[in-house]
């Protein structure tokens, strides 16, 4: 059983009741809320004549729905509409505030409580969404719930849940040039595979993890539950406290030094006793790609799509599923794979980092014919900066389309989607069957930098090549 | 589509019916329920939707649009079931087509967690296991499956198949108390303490503003 790591100390602080049966009652110390998963909640509250136990802990914004094309309301789909108006009423009803469109803050719940300050070391962050995990990359424990446990979040600001066994994936080295913290995540789901997680909360570290950016972290973070894993975290530092640091949501100047040494007191100690542990080396990485239906299944952009034989017996048959969906060979290389799509956004990737990331891939070139490519910035925020940079021009004189925040076609809850066996470069998180809007759609899971390539070559390149080619290498 | 009008209430020991067997690991929560159904501000139609774009591609022959599976409740899967995005709506959809229970080798933790919220268990056994009572289930399609949840059996044709609830969850369905908002909101009191102690609800204080050690 693990001890003394940031997982415990935080567990223990949250702790209300042990339950029977062993489970735990556990405070939530900010509930993040969205149009998907909230309005059955909402409903099942006022069934049982409850109210919002802490509305000021309660943070809503809206970004699954939402068309990126034009915001203007009502919105095109009478169904949004009425998710979105839901959602408007239950916040108004219940005193929570609401980052709406226009509001300059709204965008993906998990890129919009960063950059507010909301999201801060030593909380426990829920959302009914499963890509919470991306608040750990502050050292807070944050993991993605059901709707009736944001209902019961919502009336008692406390969910009950079961301890989580602590792996600490460690990582030596540092990531080549071209390579990025998507890279690394994907290479760790398909070690560790897409079940290696259930049970455990991941706490990343190493020379190779605390020298990337807040936004890198938020990255690995995000896809830990692609992992398996409820929940990952990285240890707080000077980078996320730099990062904090005057966000409006954040400790202000009286209490900030104490703020810090709470926070630094969390990181788990020397002397952690963790459940499993499982070392890497950053430098071995490679731009990576999926050519699945898992996030698991995935190679080196320079590597051949695996033949079944080399594969584990457990990994067989979803492969030949993979094969045959996916319309790829096994033996072949993954890099000249055409591609339809090329979609640069998402909780995952869709932070102003990434996009300067892909802009710079980009600079100077022109998509290739026939490609149709569009970025869509994670937030309002981030939408902004972006525009004052001049990085939305980059794009646009290149032929993507500009578009505004949301979660877009990540998951397709809204008029971006694939049609027929369209196949996408995507900077998202999740390469499922039918994931981006269409029964027979395909996704091709990259960096934002590999979406960028693949937009400019109409297929699947190594981002190397090209940054070398531009001399920025 | 099964008719199921009563949902799971109260104490839940045993749950007997005939079985529904859908192969494959990793099936994940986007294909028991495509996101676009997602759009509703109630669950109610969603068990008409439940796995849609995979029964469309089965032209009917999908295990939920097979005539003899009709009226069945409990579902035996493979590994790693219910993977990927958090949406309660995949067990909605279930559990609105008339599924009262889930057998299989491993379960995604949050599906699982939605299960139990909704009064599902979802009971794992070894791969084996499973293999053997999903082809027991091919022969005899219309047997009915007893789950004995205190017991940790699932008894199918004569044979006793050893099943396993997480302790936690065994204790909330078999005490009624797997709906957790009443008692979560009984504890007032502790709520208060560990609110009165948080740092970054007290604006980090001095007398709290380092991890307590004992």
């Amino acid at each position: 059983m693990s001890s003394g790591t940031l997982y415990d100390k935080v567990w223990d602080l949250h702790r209300v009741a042990d339950l029977p049966g062993g489970s735990t009652q556990l405070f939530v110390g900010l509930h993040l809320i969205h149009e998907v998963t909230s309005p059955q909640a909402f409903a099942a509250l006022e069934e049982k004549g409850l109210r919002v136990s802490c509305p000021d802990r309660t943070i809503a914004t809206v970004d699954h729905i939402v068309p990126t094309t034009s915001q203007l309301r009502p919105f095109a789909d009478p169904l949004a509409e009425e998710m979105l108006s839901t959602l408007e009423k239950n916040c108004q009803k219940h005193s929570i505030k609401l980052f709406g469109i226009g509001s300059g803050n709204q965008g993906i719940v998990h890129v919009i409580a960063p950059e507010l300050g909301l999201t801060q070391p030593g909380m426990t962050i829920a959302c009914g969404d499963s890509h919470t995990s991306t608040h750990g990359a502050f050292g807070a424990i944050a993991f993605g719930i059901g709707t009736s446990q944001v209902r019961d979040v919502l009336a008692s600001q406390s969910l009950t849940m079961n301890k989580l066994k602590v792996r600490r994936i460690w990582f030596d080295g540092k990531l080549s040039q071209g390579v990025y913290a998507k890279d690394l995540i994907l290479h760790v789901i398909r070690t560790l595979g897409v079940k290696g997680g259930v049970g455990f909360a991941y706490e990343f570290a190493g020379p190779a993890i605390t020298s990337l950016s807040m936004e890198e972290r938020m990255t690995i973070c995000n896809m830990a539950i692609e992992g398996g894993a409820r929940c990952g975290y990285i240890n707080p530092d000077s980078t996320t406290f730099n990062y904090l640091k005057g966000r409006v949501h954040a400790p202000n100047a009286t209490s900030w030094e104490q703020a810090v040494q709470w926070w630094q007191s969390l990181c788990s100690d020397e002397t952690a006793i963790f459940d499993d542990e499982v070392k890497f080396d950053a430098t071995q990485i490679s731009p990576t790609v999926t050519w699945g239906i898992t996030p698991a299944q995935n190679i080196a952009v320079d590597a051949k799509i695996p033949k079944p034989q080399s594969l584990k017996d457990s990994e067989r048959l979803i492969a030949e599923e993979a094969f045959s969906y996916m319309k790829v060979k096994p033996g072949e290389p993954i890099c000249g794979l055409p591609v339809d799509v090329c979609f640069i956004g998402s909780c995952t990737n869709g932070r102003i980092s990434d996009l300067r990331a892909a802009a710079q891939v980009v600079q100077g070139k022109h998509v290739a014919k026939g490609i149709k490519a569009f970025v869509v910035p994670g937030s309002e925020q981030v939408a902004q900066t972006a525009e004052q940079e001049g990085i939305h021009n980059i794009f646009l004189e290149a032929g993507f389309e500009w578009r505004e925040p949301g979660c877009s076609m990540c998951l397709a809850m809204n008029p971006d989607k694939l049609e027929g066996k369209q196949i996408s470069a995507s900077s998202s998180n999740r390469n499922f069957k039918g994931r981006q809007g269409s029964s027979s759609g395909r996704t091709l899971l990259m960096s934002p930098a590999m979406v960028a390539a693949a937009a400019i070559k109409g297929k699947v390149a190594d981002v190397r090549e090209i940054l070398r080619e531009s001399q920025t290498y | 589509m099964s008719i199921n009008t009563s949902f799971p209430k109260g104490v839940i020991k045993k749950i007997s019916g005939r079985c529904i067997v859908l192969h494959g690991d990793d099936i994940d929560t986007d294909r028991i329920i495509p996101a676009r159904f997602l759009k509703c501000v109630s669950f109610q139609d969603l068990g008409e939707q439940v796995f849609a774009d995979d029964r469309t591609e089965l032209k009917g022959m999908h295990p939920f649009d097979i005539t003899s599976n009709k009226g069945a409740s409990i579902l035996v899967v493979n590994d790693n079931f219910g993977c990927g995005s958090s949406r309660e709506h995949a067990p909605q959809a279930l559990m609105r087509w008339g599924i009262r229970a889930v057998i299989g080798q491993s379960f995604a933790e949050i599906f699982y967690g939605n299960c139990l919220a909704l009064g599902i268990p979802c009971a794992t056994t070894s791969k084996d296991m499973v293999n053997n009572l999903q082809a027991a289930i091919k022969h005899y399609s219309q047997k009915i499956l007893e789950l004995d949840l205190n017991r940790n059996s699932a008894y199918f044709n004569g044979v006793n198949y050893p099943i396993s609830i997480e302790s936690g969850a065994l204790e909330m369905l078999t005490t009624g108390q797997w709906d957790a908002t009443t008692q979560l909101i009984a504890q007032k009191d502790s709520l208060e303490r560990v609110i009165s102690r948080l740092p970054y609800l007290n604006n980090f204080e001095d007398k709290i503003k380092t991890y307590p050690r004992n």
